[in-house]
């Protein structure tokens, strides 16, 4: 019995031996966590984030073998190959299904996924909602740059009305998604939103929502220098802009005041829109495997399937 | 009913008894009278008896209600399909006696119930009538407020009494079908039973009883293939599914949603088909191989993960019951016209395990046998079954658990380095380190879809791409030069060879001993492994004049079905010929001797 729900030994499970205490073992260094050189342009957003990943890992002193590294498909989705650490590259749209058959059965893992919005919004929008709403343990960074960029430059669900793209030449004409409300009316229990050319926030993001005790959502803008250059300097003070952070007195449990900050016009806030404790998949899941177990107690597996077909003879 | 001596007239005396070595019972009336539960009894109960069984039956596809049958076949010898003339009819309604009665064999006894039914006088020449008040009888054993609730319990008093059935067992099965529910339903089934026991049969001249069969030694079990398979899959160690309700597959999602907590593990609805493959690809990769399933149209919504898992070298079963096509088609019907999407499913070469399991039992095996392929070749396993395997109860020897269960818990334990597409792993098969796993190096693989190197980093490299391929393709070739080669069914040589695959295998091995019988020269093979095929088929087709490939799906453009295609393809022997049917029911043995003798026949004038 093992990769189980349970994380309690009694209940048989056999997870990966303890990890030797942290003092036993130094904290990895850029270059450990480093693999392949990013392919993407040079000055794209996504740089960025790549690299508050890695301070995430130095800071928290997370080891290679801890973590998993999910994407889909999409310039930003190229993420796992560039991480040093057990990784998946998966297809268009599905990368939280596929990070939610590694959380429900592995509590040991921390499960980050990375994207974007094509991937998020578009082609995956319907595992985005039920993720959410089933709070499967997980932290999501889309890296939303209101373009589809791998593609070269169609309209993807976040461009604004007017948009010029190679699908819509004269200007996007469909109503774009934003982000934020969607997660929060999905039902997310942790949404949050920074910008690439804030580190010092995407960080502090990041570790909010690695703490997060359910699936933490973060909406990065990040900019693609080669479709969609300037897309978000109205919300960089180097470029003239405004970078507003959440109020100090909004409360983070409400979630119609979170949808209230999510509607501002861009450049809009950053920070924690919505952060709300509830019980997460994972430990439903693992409290009806205990009350199961429970019936079972010192049945080996053969004699449990036994039982059943004792009651087919 | 074979082996029963004629029913001569007995002028006032007892009813003649008759020793018989099987009988083959419809039940027709509607979707909610309980009729699947008569049946349900009379299979559980063959199986109690050391007896061969073998049901058949139809649901509607509207929600809730209209006409339905149950069919078993009950058998002191080898039962190999569920029989094409029924002994005996039992129909609650007109228009189950005027729709069924075409099943009955001439001389067949009608049981009806006279409250329903009027029984119509050019019939009775034909078939013994036997009207009996059945809904007025059971509300009057029973009386309250239960109306006719209960009528199949009665009904099947009727039957224990036609057929000497074991009573004491019979009750015993009653009482474990309604244990834990109001003890007054328990006392109500039993009454009526009894009623239905004890009434007169009247005007029966015949009643029956089994001889008693050989004794196989062990105990059986009773199950649907659905059953079969999701416990098959907790017997291989499989802890965690993801599905999306279709018919009708949604049985084995529901049962493995139940049973798999009992293990430690766990079963997940999902929003769709693709995020149910998705997600148990994603608890594949993290270190158990996982297992998820469909009909029909969830199926070609799978597909581009399957590619996925192909690509990545990703361990995964994948159960597709199969139900009449394309798109919706016919939700409740069989048809085997899977083949094609489970061998080839996918853009690209994408290489993969097809299985075909032939009978109940069959279904229990394959899955352990789909687990162990799956992670031995680090590849995804297709076990094709169908509505009707799915649905159809049958009794087989008890599996010894203790020894069968196995454990394939993932082994975390640290490695000094690791190429998890390294090309020269022997065979070319790929093993997987679950995420969780130190590898000393430092250096961690990437699972992916795009075209990879040897640590599965993207490449655009001409050389990789051929090298790669291959690999994928290698594996299976090892795979397949493993596979036992299929026993034929009859002698090696001859004139015609029936090929079948999947759950037509009962009666397909019925046709030959019929054929044989009457003298002509008829054999048959059964191929368990599709994709890859096993090794030596071609011997085998060398030793016959005709080799007709019998499918329940259409001959296709150039008068092949789709297995038919697959081993003209391979083995390029034009006696290779279809012989398929597209009625969305079973084959008939009587069916299959009849087109063989056109098809031959066809075949000759060709020649």
């Amino acid at each position: 019995m093992s990769q189980t729900l349970t994380e309690s030994p009694k209940a048989g499970v056999n997870l990966p031996p303890t990890v030797p205490a942290p003092e036993e073992r130094k904290g990895l260094t850029k270059k450990e966590i480093a693999a392949d050189h990013p392919t993407w342009c040079p000055g794209c957003g996504d740089f960025s984030v790549l690299a508050l990943y890695f301070k995430l890992i130095e800071k928290r002193k997370l080891w290679h073998e801890k973590i998993t590294t999910v994407a889909g498909i999409g310039c930003s989705s190229r993420f796992p190959y560039f991480v040093q650490a057990h990784g998946a590259h998966f297809i268009h749209g599905r990368a939280l299904p596929f990070a939610s058959g590694i959380s429900l059965s592995r509590p040991d893992l921390h499960v980050f996924v990375f994207g974007g919005d094509g991937d998020a919004f578009s082609i995956g929008g319907n595992h985005f909602n039920h993720t959410a709403r089933k709070n499967i343990k997980m932290t999501y960074v889309v890296m939303d740059n209101w373009v589809y960029g791998l593609t070269k430059k169609q309209t993807s669900p976040t461009s604004p009305l007017g948009f010029k793209s190679k699908t819509d030449q004269w200007g996007a004409v469909d109503y774009p998604i934003n982000p934020m409300k969607q997660a929060i009316a999905a039902g997310a229990t942790f949404v949050a939103r920074t910008t690439h050319s804030n580190p010092n926030h995407v960080l502090q993001m990041m570790e909010a929502a690695m703490d997060h005790d359910g699936f933490s959502f973060i909406e990065c803008l990040s900019e693609c220098v080669e479709f969609y250059e300037g897309a978000f300097d109205a919300s960089n003070p180097r470029k003239g802009g405004v970078f507003n952070l959440v109020p100090a007195d909004h409360d983070v449990t409400d979630e119609m005041a979170a949808y209230k900050l999510a509607d501002e016009p861009f450049p809009g806030r950053f920070g924690i829109f919505l952060k709300k404790p509830k019980a997460t998949k994972n430990a439903k899941e693992a409290e009806i495997i205990r009350a199961a177990r429970e019936k079972v107690t010192g049945l080996k597996d053969w004699q449990i399937l036994q039982k059943n077909f004792d009651r087919m003879k | 009913m074979n082996d029963s001596s004629v029913a001569t007239p007995h002028a006032g005396g007892a009813p003649k008894i008759s020793k018989i070595s099987e009988a083959v019972i419809r039940i027709a009336g509607n979707s909610q009278d309980g009729i699947q539960a008569i049946g349900g009894f009379l299979a559980r109960l063959a199986g109690r008896s050391e007896q061969e069984v073998m049901t058949f039956m139809t649901i509607p596809s509207t929600i809730s209600g209209g006409p339905s049958i149950f069919q078993v076949r009950i058998g002191s010898g080898e039962v190999l399909s569920s029989g094409d003339e029924a002994d005996v009819l039992l129909a609650f309604y007109q228009h189950s006696y005027e729709g069924h009665i075409g099943s009955l064999r001439k001389g067949g006894i009608v049981l009806f119930d006279s409250d329903h039914v009027e029984a119509k006088p050019e019939w009775e020449k034909d078939y013994h009538h036997i009207g009996i008040p059945i809904s007025g009888l059971t509300v009057e054993a029973i009386g309250g407020t239960a109306r006719d609730k209960g009528k199949n319990i009665y009904a099947l008093g009727l039957i224990a009494k036609m057929f000497d059935l074991d009573v004491p067992k019979l009750e015993k099965l009653i009482a474990e079908r309604f244990t834990g529910k109001d003890p007054s339903i328990v006392k109500n089934a039993m009454t009526a039973f009894h009623a239905g026991y004890s009434h007169s049969l009247g005007g029966v001249l015949e009643t029956f009883k089994f001889v008693d069969s050989k004794n196989k030694g062990g105990h059986q079990v009773v199950m649907n293939g659905n059953e079969a398979l999701a416990y098959g899959l907790i017997a291989a160690g499989v802890r965690f599914g993801a599905g999306y309700p279709i018919t009708p597959w949604s049985d084995i999602m529901e049962l493995l949603r139940r049973e798999l907590p009992k293990y430690g593990g766990t079963f997940m609805q999902t929003e769709d088909e693709i995020a149910a493959i998705s997600m148990a690809i994603g608890a594949s990769y993290a270190g158990r191989v996982a297992v998820t399933g469909s009909s029909g149209p969830g199926i070609s919504l799978k597909t581009e993960a399957l590619g996925w898992a192909v690509m990545a070298e990703m361990p995964l079963v994948i159960i597709d019951v199969q139900r009449g096509g394309p798109s919706t088609g016919m939700p409740t019907n069989i048809e085997q016209s899977d083949l094609n999407i489970a061998c080839f499913g996918s853009h690209g070469d994408a290489p993969r395990v097809v299985i075909a399991p032939a009978d109940v039992e069959d279904c229990f095996y394959s899955a352990i046998e789909a687990v162990n392929i799956a992670r031995k070749y680090s590849v995804p396993v297709i076990l094709l079954t169908d509505q009707g395997i799915a649905t159809r109860i049958e009794a087989f020897r008890e599996p010894e658990l203790e020894k069968i269960c196995q454990d394939i818990s993932p082994d975390f334990k640290p490695v000094a380095e690791h190429k998890p597409y390294d090309l020269s792993a022997p065979d070319g098969i790929t093993h997987h380190l679950p995420p969780g796993t130190r590898i000393g190096s430092g250096k961690y693989p990437v699972v992916t879809g795009l075209e990879h190197d040897e640590m599965g980093h993207p490449t655009g490299s001409p050389k990789l791409h051929m090298q790669m391929t291959a690999k994928r393709r290698k594996k299976l070739q090892a795979l397949a030069a493993t596979l036992p080669t299929p026993k034929i069914y009859g002698p090696s040589e001859g004139n015609v060879l029936l090929v079948g695959w999947g759950s037509t295998q009962g009666p397909i091995k019925e046709a030959v001993d019929r054929a044989r019988a009457a003298g002509d020269s008829v054999s048959s093979l059964h191929i368990k492994h599709l994709n890859p095929l096993p090794p030596g088929l071609e011997n085998i087709f060398s030793g016959f004049n005709h080799v007709l490939v019998v499918e329940m799906n259409d001959e296709g453009l150039y008068g092949f079905g789709q297995l038919g295609g697959l081993l003209r393809a391979r083995y390029c022997d034009p006696k290779i010929r279809g012989l398929n049917k597209t009625d969305g029911l079973t084959f008939k043995v009587k069916e299959i001797l009849e087109r063989v003798k056109t098809n031959v026949a066809a075949g000759l004038r060709k020649q």
